[in-house]
């Protein structure tokens, strides 16, 4: 992985000081919150309902246990003993104490972390496949170009005021695990007939109050290319987004009121001025980052078939994990290992300081030292051979981390919701607590297969439910809080807005009409092999109207 | 008109705190001055300014409540979450209404 150089180490150093300064000066009453609110935001503190929140990025959601193990030390000395993993591969801590956070920050950036950008008007963290590197069916390792995205990115003195939070994502491989297509930009790696790699560009997608899926503006954009062409979009974008409404300011809205077409001519006519500019990436710029990025040496150990089929014999419960929770590797006698954090019943993304320090220490033993966070709050270890599958599983289970449930109806994504967040209309967490309690029996969620739940407690859509095969968007109504269910969304090379089904349901309602969905996809599914989201697509939203609202009211 | 409180979070730690009858921030509800008139709304919206000025605290907001078995209430869920702590064990020492988190 990217390591810093003396210049990164010094410039984290010098900001953690700055922010100190600016956080004693604030004690003191020397500033004032108007003044300070901006530059707390700027080093990733918010102030929520019940304290501040700490926003630690995690650049395209990789670890290595050093900077795990500090994460899980943080949890436990300044904040509750646990951190949140969230929708946009970052942690959030919950509790920590203003007064704390310039010696957090300065102990993060012992491990070469730190906070910057995860708030703001600015490039935020870039987001990655969570499977890059070790992806059967990836073209190229995206996140070489996520970390040359990322030092352009930091601090650009022209882009540090956009009109609005601008969200990178970059994919490598053919299957989009990145939801690339609801992204402000959407980079998707690929090679040309000559063997070149460059990306397609997307551009203005996004979520929220309008979701949108981004459009192509770029077939394939030449590698060298990448931060010419990036900050061209930048630059139209800076002009001419908006900026005398906060609701329309990102660039999924200028995309939309512009047309896709005319906005790429923009963006070409910039980018002819910037093409042989410094912008250009030589190649062995590309070459330095990459090597960064190198794979782990991985052994041949054929050995690994013949164990496993042996330990699945003797263990339905690992067998049931492997099934679940191991993805082929590239290489073919790895595996790719989903940790999931969705205990049933538990919420969705949190991992004690505990959970923390083992998945380090099992990431050392039997991953390389790698550990990446997936934007579907779960934990990956991506390199792991098949031979330690059985001991890794051991280790997991230990620590209450071995739930067998990657990608099934219990995997739910959920953002903090009113439990936590200010801006939150209504809870999350204790809905996906209640849907994965009611869908949590093993033999249950095998029989629905892979079916995504997304749940967020506002329109800002955190918990990215316009994305969820079903969606669920927390309102308050009349002091009282409802749930309103869209069918049909997803995050993929495929992606789509789910539909809202009708009127909204109560929290003691919400489940059941859930549970009524689920059942009428199991009712009128070709066969086993179709999935929740391929059977919506085949019939339509009536059934699901029908089934829930009854026939005649739905038509009514 | 529905009865009043003074709620803001602490400057230092964020933690929510109300104002009681001797002007100090506290981090119980239940302790705190309830303004049942509008002249004593308008002292605890001047208090409210002056603390944020003098830097004690921020996010100050004055929110309604009401009095049910003996116990202040808050009409909004959101600020009843933020009087009685997430509605989720989101960690070993949580104890919810009884009392502020002991780590466990």
């Amino acid at each position: 992985m990217y390591r810093y150089d003396e210049f990164d180490h010094a410039f984290v150093s010098e900001r953690v000081a700055q922010f100190r300064d600016q956080v004693g000066r604030r004690l003191s009453g020397e500033l004032a919150e108007d003044a300070f609110k901006p530059l707390r935001l700027m080093n990733g503190v918010y102030l929520q309902l019940h304290a501040y929140m700490l926003r630690v990025a995690i650049p395209y959601g990789t670890l290595n246990s050093r900077q795990l193990r500090m994460l899980a030390h943080i949890a436990r000395k300044y904040d509750r003993g646990y951190g949140h993993f969230t929708t946009r591969q970052n942690i959030q801590y919950n509790w920590p104490r203003l007064a704390d956070t310039p010696d957090i920050l300065a102990e993060l950036a012992t491990v070469e972390m730190h906070a910057l950008q995860t708030s703001g008007n600015c490039i935020r963290n870039v987001t990655a496949d969570h499977f890059a590197g070790a992806a059967a069916d990836e073209v190229a390792d995206p996140r070489p170009y996520a970390e040359i995205l990322r030092q352009w990115s930091s601090v650009h003195p022209e882009f540090s005021f956009l009109p609005r939070k601008f969200k990178i994502a970059v994919t490598g491989a053919e299957r989009d695990r990145a939801a690339i297509q609801v992204h402000d930009i959407g980079l998707h790696l690929k090679k040309n007939e000559d063997g070149r790699i460059g990306f397609a560009v997307y551009v203005g997608g996004g979520q929220g109050r309008t979701p949108m899926i981004a459009k192509k503006i770029r077939d394939f954009l030449p590698e060298e290319d990448l931060l010419s062409y990036t900050t061209a979009i930048m630059r139209v974008y800076n002009l001419h987004g908006r900026r005398d409404n906060k609701y329309k300011a990102r660039i999924k809205i200028l995309v939309h009121e512009t047309g896709a077409e005319e906005l790429a001519g923009q963006v070409e006519q910039e980018f002819l001025q910037l093409k042989d500019t410094e912008l250009k990436l030589p190649e062995a710029d590309i070459a330095a980052i990459t090597a960064y990025f190198a794979p782990p040496e991985l052994k041949s150990r054929p050995e690994g078939w013949e164990s496993l089929a042996r330990w699945k014999k003797a263990d339905a419960g690992f067998a049931r994990w492997v099934e679940q929770n191991v993805a082929p590797h590239k290489h073919p006698d790895c595996g790719m290992v989903t940790i999931s954090l969705k205990p049933i019943g538990g919420i969705p993304g949190d991992a004690s300081d505990k959970q923390m320090e083992a998945v380090a220490d099992l990431a050392e033993e039997f991953a390389f030292d790698e550990i990446r966070v997936s934007h579907e709050q779960n934990l990956i270890l991506p390199h792991v051979a098949l031979a330690d599958l059985e001991p890794l599983y051991r280790g997991l289970v230990a620590q209450g981390l071995a739930t067998a449930n990657a990608g099934l109806i219990t995997d739910i994504i959920a953002c903090p919701g009113l439990d936590y967040c200010a801006l939150a209309n209504a809870r999350s967490i204790p809905l996906a607590q209640e849907l994965s309690t009611r869908f949590g029996a093993a033999e249950r969620q095998a029989e629905i297969g892979e079916l995504k739940i997304k749940i967020s407690g506002c329109i800002n859509a955190c918990g990215h439910h316009h994305v969820g095969h079903i969606g669920l968007l927390g309102v308050e109504k009349k002091g009282a809080e409802l749930y309103q269910i869209t069918l049909g969304g997803s995050g993929d090379e495929n992606s789509s807005i789910g539909e809202i089904i009708g009127r909204g349901f109560e929290p003691e309602k919400v489940t059941d009409a859930v549970e009524t969905i689920v059942d009428t996809y199991l009712g009128l599914r070709r066969d086993k092999a179709e999935t929740f989201l391929e059977a919506y697509r085949r019939v339509g939203p009536q059934p699901f109207k029908d089934a829930l609202y009854g026939a005649t009211q739905a038509a009514a | 008109m529905s009865d009043k409180v003074l709620t803001a979070n602490r400057l230092s730690d964020g933690i929510s705190v109300w104002l009681d009858a001797s002007g100090q921030w506290v981090e119980d509800l239940q302790s705190a001055f309830v303004a049942r008139h509008a002249e004593a709304v308008s002292a605890l919206e001047a208090t409210g300014t002056a603390a944020f000025a003098d830097n004690k605290v921020v996010d100050v907001n004055v929110i309604e409540i009401e009095e049910k078995d003996g116990l202040l209430r808050p009409l909004r869920l959101r600020e009843r979450i933020r009087a009685e702590g997430p509605t989720i064990d989101y960690a070993p020492g949580y104890r919810g209404l009884l009392g502020p988190f002991e780590a466990a």
